[in-house]
Parts: structure tokens; sequence; C-alpha cells
């Protein structure tokens, strides 16, 4: 399980300092600062190319800065790989699907899980004490947790390649939310969604960000301006990789910058209402 | 063991009934399942009890008098059924209302029913509840049972079923017995539910039953097809359908047998599998939906697989058609329908959920010969039921090895039925409502004389089953001047698997024409297969192939018709007939004088030499938003003038 959080609403449970990302000479990130406190949900906006998958990929450990550093609960994580960073709580969508097709929903979900299982080969072979235990515990919080929030009940014995788009989306918020993380990363979660797939998804968004049982940080990617502006606490608005501004969405709208930034992007601002 | 030896009289009620088996049974038996986050939950009837006292209690300590109306909405839950048994054991009445009604639907239904309680099951249901509060004053609390999306709301007129339940465990520390007391005061006599009907034509008409109406239905239902309480129900229809009330509530207590609600209702297919129940009550659409599901499946299959399936539906028709002529089945057709049912029919009826079915009803609506044949032939024990929600659901039905397809059967006992001059279907029982809730003059046209006049034209055939012909205001007549029914035909044209709706035209009108609602997944399927490229109904429906598909059809369900009755003209509609868009009732019946006015350019069409019809409509989508739509429709002509 994720160390008990010692953090309370309003600490910054993430920062990055001054983070430098070059792929050859193309300078995709060129000293970030950004700061995210427990409890928001904080999003990034920018035109494509800004670089805001690369500030998740940095975060979540997928690639490594060049300079700059990156804490995590006050902890300096910019030298941990992925799956150290997962383990302390730091899970993630993608904005391409990353699912295994050949698996069932099911199946997708419970490898979130496994992280958080300690029973070795052995022990798991026989399933009794502690591993029974732990299997049932780790049923009983996909089932009564994720399955119930994100309401695929009647898909959860469905391989998922078979799976409509927008369903599939919602898969991988489960399968991100099996790690239990106290920081989620979302991708693009709404791309490719119709309007009804939209509205449920920016309601599960805040159920995880609000209920209590979760109270999950959300850092999200997205380019559906409505949403964002509906939803966030703080907006990071990210050009050419350099910050122009972060605060919060009214602050952002009114911004002369931003919208000098943006003057002729206008599907920054395009929403489906 | 079967309950006919509960002996129903004035003064039992469904609460003392309910005590009377909770009692007997206790927590050695099961008196409900609910599948929840994946497992099947049991609740004894000793649980049973104890939420229904807690929650009556409760109800009673927030100011639930005897005679007050408690409305409830939400899919099949344990907790639905408690919140009814409970207002109902503190004298109360229950008025359920179905879930995908829209605003305005429950706001009259609220307003009219005088509801004091709205019991609703997920914060979509208490939004429903508080946008219509100020419109219903006389509403005084909204009780809720799932927590989700919940944590935002702090209104004072909300609580949660659990608080409502605490409430009653302090009453009922207070004053010990008094949930006893409140069910021994009932009479049978007195009014427990309010049932508003669907009304094809007007707005909704509250219905009062008695406890004696809905336990004496119950009891010559049972007495005909006797149930065990070893038996499983699935409950999953909605309680606002008076058949799903018949089956959950007055059969089930008592015979009592085990009610399963599945997880949510786009699991209930495979709950109903896992189950297998023993007895099924649905209407005809749910049986049309499992015809459809058999016949799409079977064009997907391998060769050998529809081989195997053509010649042992062949040996299940012949069979089921010399049992229909009531001939003994000679020994070479029983051993091959032996082999069919093993290979094929056996496996199929596992898919269905209807492995264990003894009895399986349909009623509500009407359904077509070809589908009853169609479950005869797999060895479906399906029986058409007849009867109105004025008559607690049911007055007729076919009795086991005297089906016929045509007909609705026999009535139950201690009800007659007989025929008035003018071909109407009227009834008597004990089942008979009281009458309609604040309307007197429609009571005084439906109930003269202890008699229910049904509305519907039918017959007595020579074997003494009544064959229901349509509704009265519905029978058309033809160009030479016969009756002639359109649900006849539409049912028939509902038997392929690629319709979906269908509205068939020509009162008094030189020729027939009709309105066709293909089914999108079936229809979307075949046009993938042949490559055809579609984005949405509305382009699919106006396909030439599309027109040639459904033509096909037509003239299937043209064939031996007399030549005034055959239809001449179509259109495929651009959507599918909806219940939100007023053209359905919420039992899924064809509301025509509606749609007659709604489509008057396409009737008008129809009826001339046009061959094109310009639509400019607005649809509503089910959270009440609307959508303005242009299009234009191709009319085709099956038969050339």
């Amino acid at each position: 399980m994720v160390e008990a959080s010692e953090l309370r609403e309003g600490d910054t449970i993430l920062k990055l300092e001054n983070v430098h990302m070059y792929f050859g000479r193309v300078a995709a990130l060129a000293g970030v600062d950004l700061e995210v406190k427990k409890g928001e949900i904080h999003s990034i906006i920018g035109p494509n190319g800004a670089g805001k998958t690369v500030m998740m990929n940095c975060i979540n450990g997928l690639y490594r800065p060049q300079r700059g550093n990156i804490y995590y609960k006050g902890r300096d994580v910019t030298h941990l790989k992925p799956h150290e960073r997962a383990s302390l709580g730091i899970s993630r969508t993608f904005q391409k699907i990353e699912l295994f097709g050949g698996m069932t929903v099911l199946d997708n979900i419970r490898l979130g899980r496994h992280i958080h299982l300690k029973s070795g080969i052995i022990s798991g072979s026989i399933y009794v004490g502690k591993t029974k235990q732990e299997e049932l515990a780790a049923r009983k919080f996909i089932e009564e947790e994720i399955i119930d929030l994100l309401e695929i009940e009647s898909i959860r014995n469905k391989t998922v390649e078979m799976l409509p788009y927008g369903l599939q989306k919602r898969v991988e918020l489960g399968r991100a939310l099996a790690l239990n993380p106290e920081l989620l990363l979302l991708d693009e979660p709404l791309a490719g969604l119709n309007l009804e797939e939209v509205e449920d998804m920016a309601r599960f968004i805040l159920d995880i960000n609000q209920e209590k049982r979760w109270r999950v940080t959300c850092i999200l990617v997205e380019h559906d301006m409505g949403v964002v502006m509906d939803i966030s606490n703080r907006v990071f608005v990210l050009n050419f990789g350099n910050k122009i501004m972060d605060g919060t969405p009214a602050e952002v709208q009114n911004n002369p910058e931003v919208i000098k930034a943006y003057l002729g992007e206008e599907e920054l601002y395009a929403t489906r209402r | 063991m079967n309950g006919s030896h509960i002996e129903i009289t004035k003064d039992l009620t469904i609460p003392k009934l309910f005590l009377r088996q909770c009692r007997k049974y206790g927590d050695k038996k099961v008196a409900m399942r609910e599948k929840e986050f994946g497992i099947w939950r049991p609740y004894t009837w000793q649980d049973y009890y104890e939420n229904v006292k807690n929650l009556c209690l409760g109800m009673v300590s927030l100011g639930l008098k005897k005679g007050d109306k408690v409305a409830m909405i939400g899919d099949n839950r344990p907790e639905g059924l408690w919140s009814e048994m409970a207002a109902l054991c503190a004298g109360g009445i229950g008025v359920w209302l179905f879930q995908d009604c829209m605003m305005e639907e429950v706001r009259y239904i609220i307003d009219h029913s005088d509801a004091k309680f709205f019991v609703g099951e997920t914060q979509e249901e208490v939004d429903k509840a508080l946008s219509i509060r100020e419109a219903c004053p006389k509403m005084e609390r909204i009780i809720w049972d799932d927590p989700k999306g919940m944590r935002n709301y702090t209104q004072d007129i909300l609580v949660s079923i659990k608080q409502v339940q605490e409430l009653g465990k302090e009453m009922e520390r207070r004053e010990p017995g008094l949930f006893e007391k409140l069910i021994t005061e009932g009479h049978g006599d007195d009014v427990c539910l309010l049932f508003y009907t669907s009304g094809t034509t007007a707005l909704p008409k509250g219905a009062l039953l008695s406890h004696w109406n809905m336990l004496t239905m119950g009891h010559n239902l049972m007495s005909v097809d006797p149930c065990y309480d070893t038996d499983d129900f699935v409950s999953y229809l909605p309680f606002a359908w008076i058949g799903e009330q018949m089956m959950s509530i007055s059969c089930g207590l008592q015979m009592g047998y085990t009610l399963n609600f599945p997880e949510e209702p786009s699991t209930a297919r495979d709950d109903i599998r896992q189950i297998g129940p023993h007895v099924m009550f649905a209407p005809p659409r749910l049986y049309e939906g499992m015809t459809r599901q058999v016949q799409v499946k079977y064009i997907d299959s391998t060769w050998i697989k529809r081989k195997i399936y053509e010649l042992s539906t062949k040996i299940g028709y012949k069979v089921a058609n010399l049992k229909f002529e009531k001939q003994p089945v000679p020994w070479t057709w029983r051993s091959l329908n032996w082999l069919a049912s093993a290979f094929m029919q056996k496996k199929l009826k596992d898919h269905l959920g209807m492995s264990r079915l003894r009895h399986a009803y349909t009623g509500g609506a009407a359904m077509g010969p070809d589908h009853f044949r169609f479950f005869h032939a797999l060895g479906v024990n399906l029986k058409q039921i007849y009867g109105q929600t004025e008559i607690a659901g049911i007055s007729i039905v076919h009795r086991d090895g005297d089906v016929k397809f045509d007909t609705v059967g026999t009535p139950i006992p201690e009800t007659e039925v007989k025929i008035t001059e003018e071909g109407e279907i009227l009834s008597k029982s004990p089942s008979v409502f009281l009458g309609y809730y604040k309307n007197e003059e429609a009571t005084r046209k439906t109930l003269v004389d202890g008699w229910l006049y049904s509305g519907d034209r039918g017959f007595i055939d020579e074997d003494g089953h009544l064959v229901v012909f349509d509704r009265s205001k519905d029978v058309m007549t033809l160009s030479d001047g016969r009756p002639f029914s359109p649900q006849y035909l539409e049912t028939r044209l509902k038997f392929s698997p690629f319709i979906q709706e269908a509205w068939v035209i020509g009162d008094k009108r030189e020729y027939i024409t009709a309105v066709m609602c293909i089914a999108y997944d079936v229809v979307g399927k075949w046009a993938d297969d042949k490559k055809i490229n579609y984005t949405s109904y509305q382009e699919l429906s106006q396909k030439p192939e599309v027109y040639g598909l459904v033509q096909k059809q037509i003239e299937e369900a043209n064939k031996d018709l007399p030549s005034p009755a055959k239809i001449r003209r179509f259109v495929n509609l651009y959507k599918v007939f909806d219940a939100d868009d007023e053209e359905l009732t919420r039992t899924s019946k064809l509301k025509r004088a509606f749609v007659e006015n709604r489509y008057k350019d396409i009737v008008a069409a129809l009826y001339s030499s046009a061959d094109t019809v310009h639509m400019d409509t607005a649809i509503t989508y089910e959270d009440g938003r609307e959508q303005r739509i242009k299009t234009d429709l191709h009319i085709q002509d099956v038969i050339k003038a």
C-alpha cells in the first residue's frame, strides 16, 4: 500500500524546478517551474507541440530531464525510475490508449494493482493465509471502488480490444486508479470522446478528486477548454517549452499574454458546448 | 410447496402476509438476492423483515400517516422493494414511476398523486426531485439510497435510506411493537398502490388498487400455474409496470420464491443466465429482443452451426405445430425433437437464461404469432397474459397444453369475461380496481356495475379463448370497408430482425402505408458486411440498399394478406420511435394520435405521388436537450399502383 499521506490539503505535493528537456537541439522544456498543491486539479494547456506530454513524461519518469529537479512530497525523485515513482503513488493514463488489447477489462485493471501485491510465487500458488487475504482485499478494492465508480460492470469480462474507444479510455482510468494513486496524471482523457462520454469522464475526474475515499490530486492535460475551465483549480499555460502563466481559470482566460500567444489558435478555446 | 393454501380474506393485507412469511421462513431461507460488486449477495426473510421494519418506522417518525402516498423511482434493487413494503406497512400507498420518466411526467405524477415522500435511488433521481420541489409543495421529504455523487447535497429536505432506518431503530426502542401494531390496523379494502397507466392518448390516469385486488389476482394466477418456494424469479423490469408488481409482490409473497436483482440494467441479460429463473413475465419487446439476438447470431455463425440450427428449428416448428393443433406427436418426431434439443435447443435456451423455465408469460402489448411459434419451437412454454392495470394486471391466461398463438387464453378463476355488442371486452373479478384517483368521470366510463370496460376490441372463439383484435380506437377500416388491426401487421413486420418499430397507417384511406424504423445495430452490421458506408442512423436509414432490404421484409409480411390490407408505400424514418419524444408510452406502445400529428407531413406525402418528403423537427435527448433535424426522406412503392 502507499505510505500514509502525511501531507495536508494545500501542501505542495509536486514541484518542478527549472526543468530542461532537450531532444537534440530542440528545447522541449526550457526551464519550467510548476508547483502542484495536494487536492487540486491542475491543468496544463498549450498548443500542439508545446511540451505538455513531455512534462507528463518527466513527472512520471519516462523521460529524465537534462537539468532541473522534480520533487514529490518533498523528496527529490528526479533519478527514480517510473515503477519506483509508481509505488510512491504517481499514476497516469496515456494520450494514446496503452492497454493490453487481448486481455479482459478486469485483468487490465488487476495489473494496475499488481505493484501493491507482496506475495511471492510459492505462497501465491498455494493461496493460503496472507496471500488469500491480500487477494480478497485486492478484489474488493477493484470491484467496490473502481468498477462501481466507473460503471463498467457490464464489460468487466470483455476483451479490451473489442470495446469502443470511449470505454477503453474508461478502463485505462480504472487501471491508473488500481494503483491507489495520490497523484494522477491524465493525458488528454477526453480526446476522441463524444459529448456524452466527455460529460461522464469529467464527472469521474471530479469524483476521483473530491470523493472522500479518493481525494486524488490530478494533473490534467486537455484541449477541451470548456471542461478545463470548469473543473480545474489552476491552469498552467505552456508554449514552446516555456511557461506563459500559472493561475486560476479566470485569470488565465483574462490574461492578455495568453490571448496574444494564442492569437489565431482558435481551437484552444474551442469547446464542444 | 405451493402457496395456494393461503386463504385470501378481506382482512388480509400485503403487510400481514409479509409478516406471516417472515415468521415462517426467518433466517432459514433466502428471500432475495442482489448482485453487487460482481457477487450475488443473499438477504434472508429475517433481513428483509429488519430492513422493512426500520425503514417503515423511520418513515413514520418522519411523519408518514395512513393513506399518505410514497412515490418511488429507481432501478430494481432490494432497497426499492423495501421502501414499497415499508410504505405499505405504515398504511401508506405506493406510487412507482418509470426510471426514465422525463421531468414533466415526474412533476405531473408527484403533484397529482399528492406524494408526501419521494424515494429516489441515485443522484439522478434526487436531481429530478429537487428540480420539481417548487412545483410540488406537498412533497415533504426526498429519500435517497446510493451515496455516489451526493457529497455536495446539503438540502434539509434530503435524507438517506440509512438515516431513515436509524430513525426507525430509535422509534422501535421508544415504542416496541409499533410496527406489528401498524400492520394489524390494515384492512384488505385499503388502497395499497396508486398506479399511473401509460395512457396512449391522454395524461396518465392513476388507478387505485387495494390489497384485496392484488392478493386475489396473485392467488388466482397461482392456482392456474403454481409456483414453489424453491423457485427463482429475476426482477428486472420496472416496478412501475403492473406485471412486475404482480410477480415480485403479489405472487412472490404468496409463494415465497426467491427474487433476484441484477447488478445493473446493462448486466441483466448475463445475470438472468446465471440465475436461470423458473418463471418469467415480460412484455413482448423483451422476447422480440431475444428473437432478434438469436437471428443475428445465426447470420454470424459458421456453416455447420447454421445447418444444425436450421434442421433443429424445422423439427421444433413441426412438433410445436402438432402441439398447437392438439395432435399426438408420433414417436419418430419425438425422438427427432429429442436430438434437436440435445444438439441445439438446450444450449440456446441456456444462453437465453431459459434452461430452467417452467412458465414464460408475455403481456402488456400484442405479440406476433411468429415470435410465439419461435419460442414454442425452442421448447419454451410461452403463454399470453391479458389484463390491464385496472384489473391488477391479469384476467386471462393460456393454460398449459392449450396454447393458441392467436388468442390470449381463457379467464383465470373468479373472473368473468364478456363481449359487448360493439365488440368491446369487459371483465369482472375481485381484482377489478377501485377507480381512478381524482378522476370521477374516467372512473364512471371505465367501471360500470362492477364490469371493467377495457377499450379493447375482441371476440371469444369456438374453444372459449379470448382473441384480442386491437384497441377499439385503433381498429382501422380498409378501403373495402372491412375492419383491420394495424397492430397485427406491425407485429408481423417486427418479426424481421432488421425492423425495430413499425407504424401502419391507412384508416379509411385508399391503401395501406407504413413508417418503418430500422434496427440500428442489426442493419448496421448488415451494411458493414455489404461494405456500405454510413455515419449515423439517419444516413443509414436512407440508403437505397436499406430501402431494398426493408421492402423485402414488407413483401414477406404482405404475403397471404388480402390485397386491400397489403402495404403499398413506405418510408424509413430517420430515428426510432422513443418514449422520450412521447411517441411511445413507457411500456413501448405506439401513441398513434400523437405520431399522426407529429409526422403529418410524412403521412400526407405517403398519400400523394411524391417520392420524397422534407422533414424539419426537433428530437429530445434523455437529459432533456433538444436538437433540430432537417432531412429529406425517400418514399418507396412496394406495389406499383
